[in-house]
């Protein structure tokens, strides 16, 4: 019990600082959300007027202590270029780059669990150096590539999709999800390669070890002692490796996000710290942030169901 | 210049690996590929790809950014509106009368004039139209839009009763009709910011930030009626993305694209050329040594080669241009200017000397890096002025930062941007470089052009009026204001079976005569 209440406090903490720092880094960086709202040629009462209007004459503690509260409340303010409220503005952007994770999530264990598995299956030099190889290649091509690589090669020789032709969830989720796929692979690519090569040295490592012995000669087969004891013990780390994949999917869709045309979160930030929208910026990153605590913290908890000695008691 | 190399080294790959067969599937084009664009086409809808977001308020009395206000074009009309050649097309107003003193306005409106809401347009919505700007237009900072509506007199906005709306003015301005293109809202009607409601052949659907803005043709509309059912308006921020998006046929219409990117179109799309309407120069901070030497700035403009520019950034499209005012501008342009001072390297070089600086000096010029076309040309004025000596560099900045510090802050030394007029008058261009000006970012300081533009002020004559413009264009030119370089190309790539596009000499995109053949 205590253990949670410690989780959740430093939970809490975490997007605390993070918050303090995107508010902080929008007090050192140049430009001014005003010459965006009245134009470059505005006035400097006008300038003045607007900057009272949004509260940015106010101290820095102070306007971070009253988007705090507002925060609490779910009251994320209003966008100052698009005059609307940030949580309307949002609302439709997190179900898009959700649903891109969560494609690129299940390609990442629907491919690299088995094949991870598949390779240690047997012991076979040429296949393995082959496969290290290819996973090495992989891991190393940015995804923004790969993205730019699939655009031409299946949407434009082979025309699997239509590049640039996007359709929202809300509107077709199907076709949504079929012109996600590619983006999708992009992302997972170089994590499927990583999780495939973080699962395989596991499994040797595990393999070398007095109780597969123990396994053997019980008169299990390779195939039995890999799936009944050392995939167990195997997994753990993997799980911990897959969930901070699962984070970092979120950052990854930013920049696939450009590429493919998806008007997910990352364009929406990207666009928004170019015009110093200030209250969008904040709400993204906070949001962002609680999905990597979250993701972590859940990890935790799965990692201690598989494995009992992680447990505290 | 990261994300360009990788798709050339992409598609090195791809033809590498598929050979010859590359070729062949390609030569297909975009048409017919996958039956989306026939199925716009059998629905009368177009797709038009744009290469930044709306992100503003779609309020057409407040400041926006050029992007959002070429597209509002199509959504809001004023009593007149722009013509294709610059001319005033009488629109919510049907015609209009100057009293031959110049002091009375008597606007007769159209009686079939419907708002997108279905709300006939009355005198109340006009009045209170033109009040509204007036005032919005003091918070933007739209010093010539204020400087020419104040002159309304308040009280004097009278309707009449037989739908005809008046005013007086306390002296003659033969401008004063152009800035009444400004919108015509419904009054009273609060959601300006996000759901636009005007008077335009298009009537404003949705937006999707970051996705789509959806336009439909307006019915009601007084005129003729739009030719296209459906216009969506699709974001492509990416310039790869955007080129491949193209390529697959998805985008029927996109304006405002690069030499490079028309380059990599296939045979789908016809490329018409247009110019943005603006004047793009290396702009000079007077305010700082050795840019306040006249004789400096002399040597700096010979040293300018603006053929090799336009070469090199757009494979030698665009317009030179030799002072502030851009060649659509008919009515004031000088083409005498434009070669005042030629390509000469040598003389460059003698007046640097004369004017003290024999082994030149450093030079930052600040641009903003986002915009690829003013970066290209940046890269190209750096080696044209090291010829002469000047040791100069490129500072890229983002455009938030560019506004704060170079243009408002006016901390700078040299910047490359392109500066635009809102409406067809030399106001627009010419009124910024007056002493006290809030928009005078070069910190232009001539009392004889001060004076100039008094007299233009207050003359009440047309002919008279463009005379002293002249003028003053003339001395921008030689006084060597600015480095001036060129009205930039505007490349449009417009599917095959589609047409119709007129082109303006303001920065709007109008869509009403597009149509398929």
């Amino acid at each position: 019990m205590r253990y949670a209440a410690k989780k959740l406090a430093m939970m809490l903490l975490t997007m605390v600082i993070v918050s303090f720092l995107a508010f902080l880094a929008f007090q050192i960086i140049p430009g001014d959300p005003t010459a965006r709202l009245l134009g470059a040629d505005a006035t400097t009462e006008s300038v003045a007027a607007l900057r009272a209007e949004l509260g940015l004459d106010r101290p820095f503690f102070a306007r971070y202590g009253a988007w705090m509260q507002g925060a609490l409340r779910g009251d994320f303010g209003r966008s100052y270029s698009y005059a609307m409220p940030v949580s309307e503005l949002l609302a439709g952007k997190i179900g898009i780059t959700a649903l891109l994770t969560a494609v690129s999530f299940l390609l990442i264990v629907l491919v690299s669990l088995p094949t991870g598995v598949l390779l240690c299956a047997r012991e076979r030099p040429g296949l393995d150096r082959a496969a290290n190889a290819v996973n090495q290649i992989i891991m190393a091509v940015p995804p923004f590539f790969t993205g730019i690589l699939m655009t031409l090669v299946f949407g434009l020789m082979l025309r699997w999709f239509v590049p640039g032709s996007f359709v929202s969830p809300s509107e077709d989720f199907w076709r949504s999800t079929a012109y996600l796929f590619f983006p999708a692979l992009a992302i997972a690519l170089p994590r499927i390669a990583m999780t495939v090569k973080m699962l395989r040295a596991s499994v040797r490592g595990e393999l070398d070890k007095d109780y597969v012995r123990t396994a053997y000669s019980r008169g299990n087969s390779r195939w039995q002692a890999l799936y009944r004891h050392v995939l167990r013990n195997a997994v753990v780390p993997t799980v911990a490796f897959l969930a901070m994949a699962a984070a970092d999917l979120v950052a990854g869709s930013v920049v696939i996000e450009q590429v493919f045309s998806v008007p997910g979160l990352g364009r929406l930030l990207l666009t928004s710290i170019a015009n110093r929208d200030y209250p969008v910026v904040q709400a993204i990153v906070v949001i962002l942030a609680l999905w990597v605590v979250l993701v972590n913290g859940g990890a935790d908890l799965l990692n201690q169901r598989l494995d009992p000695r992680l447990r505290l008691s | 210049m990261k994300r360009k190399f990788a798709l050339f080294l992409a598609l090195c790959m791809v033809c590498a690996v598929l050979g010859g067969c590359g070729g062949g599937s390609e030569r297909g084009g975009a048409e017919g590929s996958n039956g989306l664009d026939d199925e716009r086409k059998a629905n009368n809808e177009i797709v038009v790809a744009i290469p930044q977001d709306l992100a503003d308020s779609l309020d057409p009395h407040g400041s926006m950014s050029a992007g959002t206000r070429e597209i509002l074009f199509n959504i809001y009309e004023g009593l007149v509106k722009t013509g294709p050649d610059g001319e005033l097309i009488p629109a919510v107003a049907e015609s209009y009368r100057i009293s031959e003193d110049g002091l009375t306005y008597t606007f007769k409106l159209r009686d079939n004039v419907k708002f997108h809401n279905g709300a006939k347009v009355s005198a109340e919505d006009v009045i209170y139209s033109l009040q509204r700007c007036i005032k919005s237009a003091g918070n933007t900072g739209d010093s010539a839009l204020v400087s020419a509506l104040s002159a309304i007199g308040r009280d004097t906005l009278t309707a009449g009763d037989d739908n005809t709306v008046s005013f007086r003015i306390d002296r003659p301005d033969p401008e004063l009709i152009y800035f009444l293109t400004v919108a015509i809202v419904p009054a009273d009607y609060d959601q300006l910011d996000t759901a636009p409601c005007g008077t335009g052949p298009f009537r404003f659907v949705s937006r999707s930030p970051q996705e789509n803005v959806v336009l439909e043709k307006f019915d009601d509309y007084w005129g003729e009626a739009a030719a296209i059912d459906k216009v969506t308006l699709r974001i492509y921020t990416d310039p790869t993305a955007l080129v491949l998006a193209l390529k697959a046929g998805s985008v029927d219409l996109c304006p405002h694209l690069t030499a490079a990117q028309t380059a990599q179109l296939g045979t789908a799309y016809t490329i018409l050329e247009d110019t943005m309407n603006l004047v793009q120069a290396v702009y000079l901070n007077h305010a700082v040594a050795p840019l306040d030497n006249e004789t400096v700035r002399r040597a700096m403009c010979y040293a300018i080669n603006r053929q090799e520019i336009m070469d090199m950034v757009a494979d030698g499209h665009g317009v030179a241009v030799g002072s502030s005012i851009y060649p659509k501008l008919t009515r004031y342009f000088l083409p005498e200017l434009v070669d005042r001072y030629p390509y000469d390297v040598e003389k460059a070089r003698e007046l640097l000397a004369q004017a003290g600086y024999p082994d030149g000096f450093d030079l930052t010029i600040a641009v903003v890096s986002s915009y690829q076309p003013h970066m290209d040309t940046a890269e190209v004025v750096v080696e044209q002025l090291r010829a002469i000596g000047i040791n100069a560099s490129v500072q890229p900045m983002d455009s938030a930062t560019w506004i704060n510090d170079v243009y408002v802050g006016r901390n700078f030394q040299a910047t490359i941007t392109g500066v635009d007029a809102k409406n067809v008058t030399a106001r627009a261009m010419l009124e910024r470089f007056v002493s006290d000006n809030g928009k005078n970012f070069i910190n232009y300081s001539n009392a004889e052009y001060d004076a100039l533009y008094a007299q233009a002020m207050a003359s009440a004559s047309e002919a008279e009026q463009t005379a002293l413009y002249r003028q003053m264009e003339t001395l921008l030119c030689d006084t060597a204001a600015n480095l001036y370089i060129q009205d930039l190309a505007d490349l449009v790539a417009i599917r095959g079976d589609l047409t119709g596009l007129r082109f303006y000499p303001v920065y709007v995109l109008d869509l009403q005569t597009v149509h398929y053949e």
